[in-house]
C-alpha cells in the first residue's frame, strides 16, 4: 500500500505525539517523571500539574497493531503464559516489555515511576496494572470509579472519587513528583480541556450533514487523538481542534465528504452507519477501505466515546475542578450501563438518520462485548433500521479475517440496499 | 429468447440457474468448483445452457401429439447420447494433453512406449464409455474427471501390466493433464452435439427431429448474468451483477417457498442462518465466523477418516440406536474423538448419529443468533441432502420452536444460484 495521505490536524498530531515520545524516552535526561495510564477516565490534567509525562499503554498497542509489529509481541506474551483468550492489548503491551520495550521512536522506554489506575470499569486494566506492578515495582494509585449499573452517577458516587483524588491520588503524585499541587494550574488545564473539547463536539456533530464531512469511525480515530490522550489541557490540543474544525468547516462549504488515506474526498456516500465497539488496528486501512470502496461513511460512533461523552452535554470544568474529573470518570461510554447505550446508539441512529448499526465486536475483549447482540436487536427494534455483527480483534492479526469480513459488510450494504428498493422492487 | 442466469461459486461446487423473463426455472447446472472459478463458472453456466435446452426439447416434443407418454424416454435418451458425445470430446482433449506431457527426464528413451500405452488405454476408455452412457446405466458422477479418472484407473493398470510397464508413468501423465483439461473452458457448438445426439439416437422419425431442431433454432441470447458465493469477485462481470449470497440464498429460498421466513443455508464451509420478509428481502442474518466446524466439510473430513464416501454417512447413521455425543467445536478434534469412540467400542452408525447431531447443534446456535426460527423454515445447501442431518434438525426445531413446517427441496443446491437469476431478472424487467 502507498504511503497514506494526511490532513494538516494529521500532521499537527503525528508531530505532538512524537514530541510526547521523545519526552517520555528522554525522562533520563530530562529528569521528568513518567506514569502508566488508560484510556477512559484518563487524569492527564491532573500528571500535568506535577509535570509528570503521560506514557498510555493501550495507545502503545494499538501504534504497534498500526505498525505491523504487535503479532509478534502478542506471541511473546503467550510464550510467557498468557492465554489466546486474554486482551490483546494487555498481550501486546506485556510481549513488547519481553522484546525490549521499544517505543515508536526507536528509543527504550523507561519504566514508569507511577502507575495511575484511573478507570476500573474494565477489570482487565486492574489486571493489567498488577503485572506491570509486578514488572516495574514502582507505585501504583488505584481510584476506584463505581459503574453506572442504574444508568446515572449519583451524588455519594461523586463524592467517593473526590474523596479519593484528595487523599489518595494527588498526595501520592506529590510525592511522586516532588511538586505541591496548585489547584489553579488545574483549573488552567480544565479551561484548555473544554475548549478543545466544544470544537471536537463540534465536528463529530457534522456528521449530520450530507454528504458527511467525516468519518466518525475510521476518521474519528484521528480526531479523538489529542483529547483521548496526554494532550488534554494543553494548548496544543486547543490549536489542533482549531485546525481540524477549519478543515471540516472547508470540506463542508465545498460539500466533500472526508479524506480516505488514497487521498481521494470521499463524496458519493451510500450509506450511513452508526458503529458501535473499537476498529481493528492491524488491518486498519484494508479495513476503511471496506466501508468507502462500497460507498459507506460512517456518520456515528460510539468508539469515539469511550474517552469522554462530550457530545452528551459533559465538559471538564474550571470552576468545580476535582467534581468535574469524578463526573468525567463516571460517564465515559465503558462506564454505561446495557440500556443506557442502546439509548445513546438508537439516539445516534435517528439523529444522524442512518440506515442502521453496525457493530464490530472485538473477539478478545470480553468485558466489553458482551451483550452486544442485544443491544444490536434493540436498536433495530426502537429505530426500524437493520443491524449487522461482524468480528474483528484490536491488535490481534490472526483475528482478522478479510473474507468473511468483507463478505459480511457486502451482505449488510445490499440489503440496506434492497429494503430502500423495497418490496416491489428488491433487486 | 431472453435468459437470465445466476451463477453461485460455491466452495466445493458452483452452479447456475437460467430463468426466463417470468421468472420460470428453464434449466439448472453444476460443476465441482475446481480451484479455478472461471472454468467451474463458464461450465456450470454451460450445463444450465444444456438443460435449457432440453427444457425447450420437453415444450417442443410436449406439443406432438403422437408423442404422448413417450417424450421422457426420447429425452432421456437424448441427453445420455448429448452426454456421450460430450464425454468423448473430452476424452479426445485428455488424450491429446496427455501425449503432448510425455515429456522430462523420467520419459526420455520410453516416450514411444508410453505413447503407445496411452494410446491403447484411450481405445479401450472409448470403448468403454458405451457401456457408460448405455440405457439404464448408473454413474456415480457427472464429472468428467471423476468418470475418466475412475476409469482410467482401472483400464491404465490392466493396459501397465500387459505392457509391462509401472502404472506411475502414465498416472504422471494423467495428473497433470486432467487437471489442465477440467481448467480449460469447456468447448462449444452445443447444437452440434445435440445434432449429433441425435443421430446416435439411430432413425428417429419426423416428428421427434423437427421439434428438436427448431428448439435448437431459438438462440438463448444471455440477457443478464449475476454471480455470487465465495468466488463471485472472480466473475467477469461489473459490480453491480455481483450479490452477496446471503441476499441470494434470501431470495431463493423465497422463490421456491414464497411464505419462507426463515432460511439455513449449511454449505461446505459456511452455515448462514437468515430471516427474510414476506418479499424475499432480508432482515437480518448470521454466519459461523473463523471456525467451520458444523459445516459440510465436517461430514467430509469425517468421511475420509472413516474411509467411507461422503454419501454414505448419512444413511449409515440412520441406522444408529443410540446417540454419542461428539464435540462440536472443532473438525480435527471430532476426528479425534471418533477414534477414541471407536477404540472404546462404540459402532460407528451411533458415533455417526453423533457426528450429525453436532452439526446441527451449531447451526441451532447460528440460527438464535440470527432471530430463532419463523414459521416457514427452508433448508438449504449440501448438507440438507443428507437425512441424518435432517433428522437432527427436525428434532431440535421441534424441541426449541415448536410445530413449523421446514421446507426441504431436492434442488435446495440451487438455491443461490436461483435467487441471483431473479435478481437478473428484476434488474432487467423492473
Amino acid at each position: 500500500m502507498s504511503e497514506a495521505v494526511k490532513e494538516n490536524s494529521m500532521l499537527l498530531q503525528k508531530q505532538m505525539i512524537a514530541r510526547n515520545y521523545e519526552a517520555i524516552t528522554s525522562k533520563h535526561e530530562t529528569g521528568r517523571k513518567v506514569s502508566s495510564t488508560f484510556v477512559p477516565g484518563n487524569l492527564n490534567e491532573l500528571l500535568m500539574c506535577f509535570g509528570i509525562v503521560n506514557n498510555l499503554p493501550e495507545i502503545n498497542a494499538i501504534q504497534n497493531g498500526m505498525r505491523k509489529v504487535s503479532g509478534s509481541y502478542i506471541m511473546e506474551a503467550e510464550k510467557g503464559g498468557h492465554s489466546e483468550d486474554v486482551c490483546t492489548y494487555v498481550k501486546a503491551d506485556i510481549g513488547m516489555m519481553g522484546k525490549g520495550s521499544i517505543a515508536p521512536n526507536g528509543k527504550p522506554f523507561p519504566d514508569p515511576d507511577v502507575l495511575l489506575l484511573s478507570y476500573t470499569g474494565c477489570y482487565t486494566f486492574m489486571k493489567w496494572f498488577e503485572l506491570l506492578r509486578a514488572e516495574y515495582k514502582c507505585p501504583t494509585l488505584m481510584l476506584h470509579v463505581p459503574y453506572e449499573g442504574d444508568g446515572h452517577s449519583t451524588k455519594n458516587m461523586r463524592d467517593y472519587i473526590v474523596k479519593q483524588l484528595k487523599e489518595v491520588v494527588i498526595p501520592g503524585l506529590e510525592q511522586v513528583s516532588g511538586v505541591k499541587f496548585d489547584i489553579d494550574r488545574l483549573r488552567e488545564y480544565l479551561r484548555n480541556s473544554a475548549k478543545a473539547e466544544d470544537d471536537l463536539v463540534w465536528c463529530l456533530e457534522q456528521g449530520k450533514h450530507k454528504p458527511s464531512p467525516i468519518d466518525a469511525y475510521f476518521g474519528g480515530v484521528y480526531y479523538i487523538g489529542p483529547i483521548f490522550t496526554a494532550f488534554r489541557g494543553t494548548t496544543d490540543a486547543v490549536e489542533y481542534y482549531t485546525e481540524l474544525r477549519k478543515e471540516v468547516q472547508a470540506r463542508i462549504d465545498n460539500k466533500l465528504g472526508p479524506l480516505t488515506p488514497d487521498g481521494t474526498s470521499f463524496n458519493e456516500q451510500k450509506y450511513r452507519l452508526v458503529v458501535e465497539g473499537p476498529p481493528n488496528w492491524t488491518n486498519f486501512r484494508e479495513f476503511w477501505k471496506m466501508f468507502y470502496d462500497e460507498g459507506a461513511v460512517v456518520v456515528a460512533s460510539s468508539y469515539t466515546k469511550v474517552g469522554g461523552m462530550y457530545d452528551q452535554g459533559f465538559r471538564h470544568d474550571p470552576d468545580n475542578p476535582l467534581e468535574s474529573l469524578a463526573d468525567y470518570c463516571l460517564g465515559c461510554y465503558t462506564n454505561r450501563n446495557l440500556p443506557t447505550r442502546v439509548d445513546i446508539l438508537a439516539k445516534y441512529v435517528e439523529e444522524y438518520e442512518a440506515d442502521g448499526l453496525l457493530i464490530n465486536s472485538i473477539k478478545s475483549c470480553n468485558s466489553f462485548s458482551a451483550g452486544q447482540l442485544m443491544i444490536m436487536k434493540e436498536v433495530e427494534r426502537r429505530t426500524g433500521k437493520p443491524g449487522a455483527f461482524i468480528e474483528t480483534d484490536l491488535v490481534d492479526p490472526r483475528y482478522f479475517s478479510a473474507a468473511n469480513i468483507k463478505n459480511r459488510l457486502e451482505s449488510y450494504f445490499q440489503m440496506i440496499e434492497q429494503k430502500r428498493r423495497g418490496a416491489s422492487k428488491a433487486a | 429468447m431472453q435468459c437470465f442466469i445466476g451463477i453461485d461459486l460455491g466452495s466445493t461446487t458452483t452452479k447456475a440457474v437460467v430463468m426466463d423473463e417470468n421468472c420460470h426455472v428453464l434449466g439448472r447446472g453444476i460443476t465441482n468448483s475446481r480451484s479455478n472459478y472461471d472454468t467451474a463458472a463458464a461450465v456450470s453456466k454451460q450445463e444450465a445452457l444444456v438443460d435449457t435446452r432440453l427444457t425447450l426439447f420437453r415444450r417442443g416434443l410436449g406439443a406432438v401429439p403422437e408423442l404422448a407418454g413417450s417424450v421422457d424416454g426420447i429425452l432421456g435418451d437424448l441427453e445420455r447420447n448429448f452426454r456421450h458425445v460430450q464425454f468423448l470430446e473430452q476424452l479426445d482433449d485428455l488424450e491429446r494433453t496427455c501425449v503432448a506431457n510425455i515429456k522430462g527426464p523420467r520419459f526420455v528413451g520410453r516416450e514411444k512406449a508410453v505413447a503407445e500405452v496411452l494410446a491403447e488405454v484411450f481405445t479401450r476408455l472409448r470403448e468403454h464409455s458405451a457401456a457408460l452412457f448405455a440405457p439404464g446405466a448408473k454413474r456415480k458422477s457427472d464429472f468428467f474427471r471423476d468418470l475418466a479418472g475412475a476409469d482410467f484407473m482401472q483400464i491404465g493398470e490392466v493396459v501397465c501390466r500387459e505392457a509391462g510397464m509401472p502404472f506411475e508413468m502414465i498416472l504422471n501423465v494423467y495428473d497433470k493433464s486432467i487437471i489442465e483439461v477440467e481448467n480449460r473452458p469447456p468447448a462449444g457448438d452445443m447444437e452440434g452435439k445435440f445434432l449429433r445426439a441425435l443421430e446416435k439416437g439411430g432413425s428417429l422419425s419426423d416428428a421427434i427431429v423437427r421439434p428438436v431442431r427448431d428448439a435448437l433454432a431459438i438462440p438463448l441470447e444471455e440477457t443478464y448474468v449475476v454471480g455470487t458465493g465465495y468466488g463471485r469477485v472472480r466473475l467477469p462481470f461489473p459490480k453491480e451483477h455481483i450479490r452477496s449470497e446471503i441476499l441470494c440464498h434470501g431470495l431463493g429460498a423465497h422463490m421456491m417457498y414464497p411464505d419462507t421466513r426463515t432460511v439455513l443455508d449449511i454449505g461446505g464451509q459456511d452455515t448462514k442462518g437468515i430471516q427474510v420478509d414476506p418479499a424475499g428481502i432480508v432482515e437480518n442474518f448470521q454466519m459461523n465466523d473463523r471456525c467451520a466446524a458444523g459445516c459440510g466439510r465436517y461430514l467430509g473430513y469425517i468421511a475420509d477418516e472413516m474411509n467411507m464416501g461422503l454419501h454414505e454417512l448419512g444413511p449409515l447413521a440412520m441406522n444408529s440406536t443410540k446417540q454419542v455425543r461428539i464435540n462440536s467445536t472443532c473438525t480435527v478434534f471430532a476426528g479425534a474423538e471418533l477414534r477414541d469412540r471407536l477404540a472404546l467400542g462404540e459402532k460407528r452408525e451411533d458415533i455417526l448419529a453423533g457426528l450429525h447431531r453436532a452439526i446441527i447443534l451449531r447451526a441451532m446456535s447460528i440460527l438464535s443468533r440470527a432471530g430463532g426460527v419463523k414459521d416457514q423454515f427452508t433448508f438449504t445447501g449440501g448438507v440438507a441432502k443428507n437425512e441424518a442431518a435432517v433428522r437432527e434438525l427436525r428434532k431440535l426445531i421441534k424441541e426449541n420452536y415448536g410445530d413449523v413446517q421446514i421446507n426441504i427441496n431436492p434442488d435446495s443446491i440451487y438455491t443461490g444460484a436461483l435467487g441471483g437469476a431473479t435478481f437478473a431478472v428484476r434488474a432487467v424487467v423492473n
